[in-house]
């Protein structure tokens, strides 16, 4: 006989209110499914991986063979799948919603560059194969650099650094090996105080002295400190523009020639040359060296935390001294200058990393820049520049703009006075604005303003997207402001784990999984 | 442009809601020495078909590793990666998040770094390894700054087996950081007295096994003399599969490990991004470079991962960091974890001993051709070979046959007579007995 009791279609009166009430048996709360570390759920004889081995191998390695396990848990295809998607749904992402990490550049990453990366030509070849089966490679690099060149108006790239940082300390050892081409010992690297934290550990790295260089109440850097602080024994200038308060260093220019009067070089930390892409060029303003950051301003995918790439562009001066390896063209067609013995190696000052640089970043930068084109990239400036702008009206009434009402670049900084007397930290604010569903923006950094709060659009947010975001940071200003203390001293509530205890973390390090 | 949501009609509603007539307005701190007029010397936008036309084209000009018989080692290798890897790290929760300084929202990431670092640490035999760095050659000469401050000395000893580029990427922050690098003749068959070299004032030895010729080199003898001298041994992999077969460099006394992780999951790049491994002793933890995650718990206890002991970083300690490292290789640190636990200890170390067998019978094939010797005494998956003729126009004729032979080493250390005619040759699992068929015939053809 068949059941004729239908299922029920409408919720019951007896369901509870919050999401939380029931303690669920497993420890999982619907989607969100905890997942256990490989080791727990792995096993030394598990494998996702079928491989022909024929019966009796070859074994010539005597003594060196290894004996005993080396104790990896394997897992079976579906299995290892269902791990990592599973973890893959406990991070947020550009593709989840607003991403408005200040100084950090989380714009869309177009899949069409995965794809060009993917390309066998480009993403399986190696780096020392014979020349002649790699000349499309070294094309792209050679496009790549031109591009480069012409964006900031240099006239050399060095395209091998593998990040950010190492393009500062290409750039910052350029310089260096300039100076001593001309025997000049110089000492002292000048760094504002709103500096990337890679600026000075960079300086002091090549053994420079960091002398500090303090802003105006504007936020920009003091032209007149900068004039005081030079002299003989000034390297370079290390400085970010636009720079870290979102603020186009207005005096620049100035600030250049005061520092080649000096005898010294301007390195620019070019983090923030999104903003300006086809609205100025450092070479017109008196840049030596800027690194480029290819996984912010070019949307090669920030990936949890590299790999990125930083080509730095150089002057007339520092050219001659880019590091190994480089490409050049010349009747034969493209070629690697891979050692100092190259007549074409000029005074290289020598090799920063195996191999020719982040060739899979290249391809994903080059694709983003072909895309927007000479129309686009400037458009997309605007639009990062006009979105952050819109964001600092719609909040600037509620928050506090330290440096005052005035336009901002590609970002604009809050500092945490608006919390005063509330008991709501800029950790906090950050916190609850993860239960609203946004990455928090960056906090504490720069170190310039208490509390610093730098809000980064990017052009990739729609206008109803900030329009969201603004209505719920001024929501939750209101709720600070009006003593709803716990909804910020107690988020997030609504994350797989609630906030963690780092002190402990740091006091009793555990840094692998142990049995 | 496909990837700008803002449409014009948004565009002056957002101006006339920040109250200015024009873009410009907002770029007017640009002097007018800096400002562009017009648009750059660059092509305008292109859809997705021209982008790809384009660059499809470019990509066909470059021979494929998978394309043909392929033996081109020498620090980075050929291997496959399970189609499962290259899903799952292109998942948008993977790809499109930042480095995890939001711990509650980036749980996904920090667990499979601290599975990573597990793994790390279980092959190199070590007890702790970091989030990882650029690549293997970054993490050799960070390593070289590490045990110089360890030791607070700083003059280290690189062996002639390092790969020629990681030596070159040493010796240039050595030369610009104030250490006094020491680097040894290239040698292939660890003739090299290196124990010879080290002083009292010794900071480490930096030594590659396998090294860059293939040879296999037995670290303990060489781990104990730098102890005896209060120095620390540097252990060097280039390629991270041989772990599955040869004793770890942990067990042979290694201070330092670092490696190249390219061949597991990442794949070749034209040479980039790779990964670079680094594990250490739990002693010298607080002078390791790089990101760490830990493992911690919230309020309710529940587990949890951080980034931790921060206070060595730059965006923390600025110029008294331990380096100004910033990223490491975050996206490749996935793909070699993914790869790892889909071979697991069964996968990993029979995919080591398929490459150790294909690489003897690539030997035994070669060494039939006549004038050709194989150097080698012991090796791995890559070995060397001496040719009647210069290695170079070897390998350039060999790849007109449509077989890439290999690394000349003249490439690496030109100038140098010794090594004119001699071969890099790799071999792993990709390689069928047809490919070293075509490389046998191709070379008997070559050096008749």
């Amino acid at each position: 006989m068949m059941n004729r009791e239908g299922r029920p279609t409408a919720p019951t009166s007896t369901a509870l209110d919050a999401g939380d009430a029931v303690r669920t048996t497993t420890g999982n709360r619907g989607l969100d499914i905890v997942e256990p570390l490989l080791f727990e759920v792995g096993g030394l004889e598990k494998c996702g991986v079928d491989l022909d081995l024929p019966e009796a191998p070859l074994n010539r390695l005597g003594d060196m063979e290894r004996t005993g396990e080396i104790g990896l848990p394997g897992l079976s295809e579906p299995e290892a799948m269902r791990h990592y998607v599973r973890l893959s749904r406990r991070n947020y992402a550009i593709d989840m919603g607003v991403y408005p990490l200040g100084s950090c550049t989380m714009k869309h990453n177009p899949r069409l560059n995965e794809r060009m990366a993917r390309l066998p030509g480009f993403g399986d070849v190696h780096p020392l194969q014979p020349e002649s089966t790699v000349q499309g490679a070294l094309e792209l690099i050679d496009t790549l650099a031109h591009w480069l060149k012409v964006m900031t108006g240099m006239p050399a790239v060095a395209m091998s650094p593998k990040a950010g940082a190492h393009g500062e300390l290409c750039g910052m050892m350029a310089i260096r090996a300039a100076l001593e081409a001309r025997g000049d010992k110089r000492s002292v690297v000048l760094v504002p105080e709103s500096a990337h934290g890679t600026n000075p550990a960079t300086a002091t790295y090549l053994g420079y002295k960091v002398r500090s260089i303090p802003a105006r109440a504007d936020g920009t850097v003091d032209i007149e400190e900068v004039r005081r602080n030079l002299g003989p024994d000034v390297a370079a200038i290390m400085l970010t523009n636009p720079n870290t308060c979102g603020l186009f260093e207005r005096d620049i220019v100035e600030i250049a020639e005061a520092v080649h009067a000096a005898g010294a070089f301007f390195y620019c930390d070019g983090a923030n040359f999104n903003a300006i892409v086809g609205r100025a060029r450092p070479g017109d303003l008196g840049v030596d060296a800027m690194h480029i950051n290819l996984h912010k301003t070019f949307s090669t995918p920030h990936g949890g935390g590299g790999p990125g790439a930083g080509p730095v562009v150089l002057s007339a001066a520092l050219a001659p001294f880019a590091p190994l390896s480089f490409v050049i063209h010349d009747e034969k067609g493209f070629r690697l200058v891979e050692n100092e013995s190259d007549p074409a190696a000029g005074q290289a000052f020598g090799r920063l990393t195996a191999f020719h640089g982040q060739m899979g970043m290249f391809v994903r930068a080059l694709s983003y820049m072909l895309s927007h084109g000479a129309d686009g990239l400037r458009q997309a400036s605007e639009d990062a520049v006009l979105n952050a702008n819109y964001v600092r009206v719609g909040l600037e009434d509620l928050m506090n703009l330290p440096f005052g009402k005035r336009p901002s670049m590609h970002e604009v900084l809050f500092d945490d006075s608006f919390l005063k007397g509330t008991g709501v930290t800029t950790l906090d604010f950050a916190k609850a604005m993860i239960d609203e569903g946004f990455h928090p923006m960056t906090v504490y950094f720069p170190l310039v303003v208490h509390g610093a709060m730098l809000i980064e659009p990017t052009e990739s947010e729609s206008r109803g997207s900030l329009d969201q975001f603004v209505s719920a940071l001024r929501n939750l200003v209101q709720a600070a402001k009006d003593g709803d203390t716990a909804r910020f001293t107690g988020a997030p509530y609504y994350t797989p784990v609630g906030r963690l205890d780092e002190t402990r973390a740091a006091r009793q390090p555990v840094l692998r999984w142990r049995p | 442009m496909r990837y700008l949501p803002l449409n014009d009609a948004d565009r002056q509603a957002m101006l006339d809601a920040i109250g200015v007539a024009s873009v410009d307005e907002l770029y007017a701190d640009i002097p007018a020495k800096g400002r562009v007029e017009g648009l750059l010397d660059l092509p305008r936008r292109a859809s997705e078909i021209e982008v790809e036309r384009k660059l499809t084209r470019m990509a066909g000009r470059n021979v494929a590793a998978s394309a043909v018989p392929f033996f081109v080692g020498a620090g980075a290798y050929k291997h496959h990666v399970p189609a499962t890897v290259d899903h799952l790290i292109q998942r948008s929760e993977f790809l499109t998040s930042y480095t995890p300084y939001q711990p509650e929202i980036s749980q996904g990431t920090l667990q499979y770094l601290f599975e990573f670092q597990t793994q790390v640490a279980l092959l190199t035999g070590m007890e702790v390894a970091n989030a990882s760095m650029y690549d293997g050659s970054t993490g050799c000469a960070e390593a070289v700054l590490m045990a110089e401050r360890v030791t607070k000395r700083n003059r280290s000893v690189l062996s002639g087996g390092l790969h020629p580029q990681y030596r070159a990427v040493v010796e240039t922050l050595g030369r610009f950081g104030g250490s006094d690098i020491v680097s040894l003749p290239a040698a292939l068959n660890g003739v090299e007295d290196i124990a010879a070299q080290i002083d009292d004032q010794t900071a480490c030895v930096v030594v590659q096994t396998p090294n860059v010729f293939g040879e296999i080199v037995d670290l303990a003898p060489i781990a104990e003399a730098a102890h005896a001298r209060g120095a620390l041994l540097v252990a060097v992999v280039t390629e991270i599969v041989s772990l599955g077969a040869l004793k770890s460099p942990g067990q042979m006394g290694a201070d330092i490990v670092v490696a190249e992780g390219q061949s597991i999951g990442v794949g070749l790049n034209f040479g980039g991004p790779y990964l670079g491994l680094f594990a250490t002793r739990e002693k010298f933890l607080r002078q390791m470079p790089g990101r760490l995650c830990g493992e911690t718990v919230d309020a309710q206890g529940r587990r949890g991962f951080v980034l931790t002991l921060s206070t060595r970083e730059q965006h923390i300690r600025r110029e008294k960091a331990t380096s100004n490292i910033c990223t490491n290789s975050g996206l490749c640190s996935l793909a070699f974890t993914i790869h790892l636990s889909l071979l697991g200890e069964t996968g990993f170390r029979n995919l080591a001993r398929l490459n150790h067998h294909n690489a003897c019978l690539l030997a035994d094939a070669l060494a039939t051709v006549p004038g050709v010797k194989v150097l080698n005494s012991r090796f791995f998956n890559e070995f060397t070979i001496e040719t009647p003729k210069p290695g170079a126009e070897v390998i350039e004729a060999l790849a007109e046959r449509g077989v890439l032979g290999g690394v000349p080493a003249s490439r690496l250390l030109p100038g140098d007579a010794a090594f004119a005619n001699r071969i890099i040759v790799a071999a792993t699992e990709v390689n069928s007995d047809e490919d070293r068929a075509a490389y046998v015939a191709a070379l008997k053809e070559v050096l008749a």
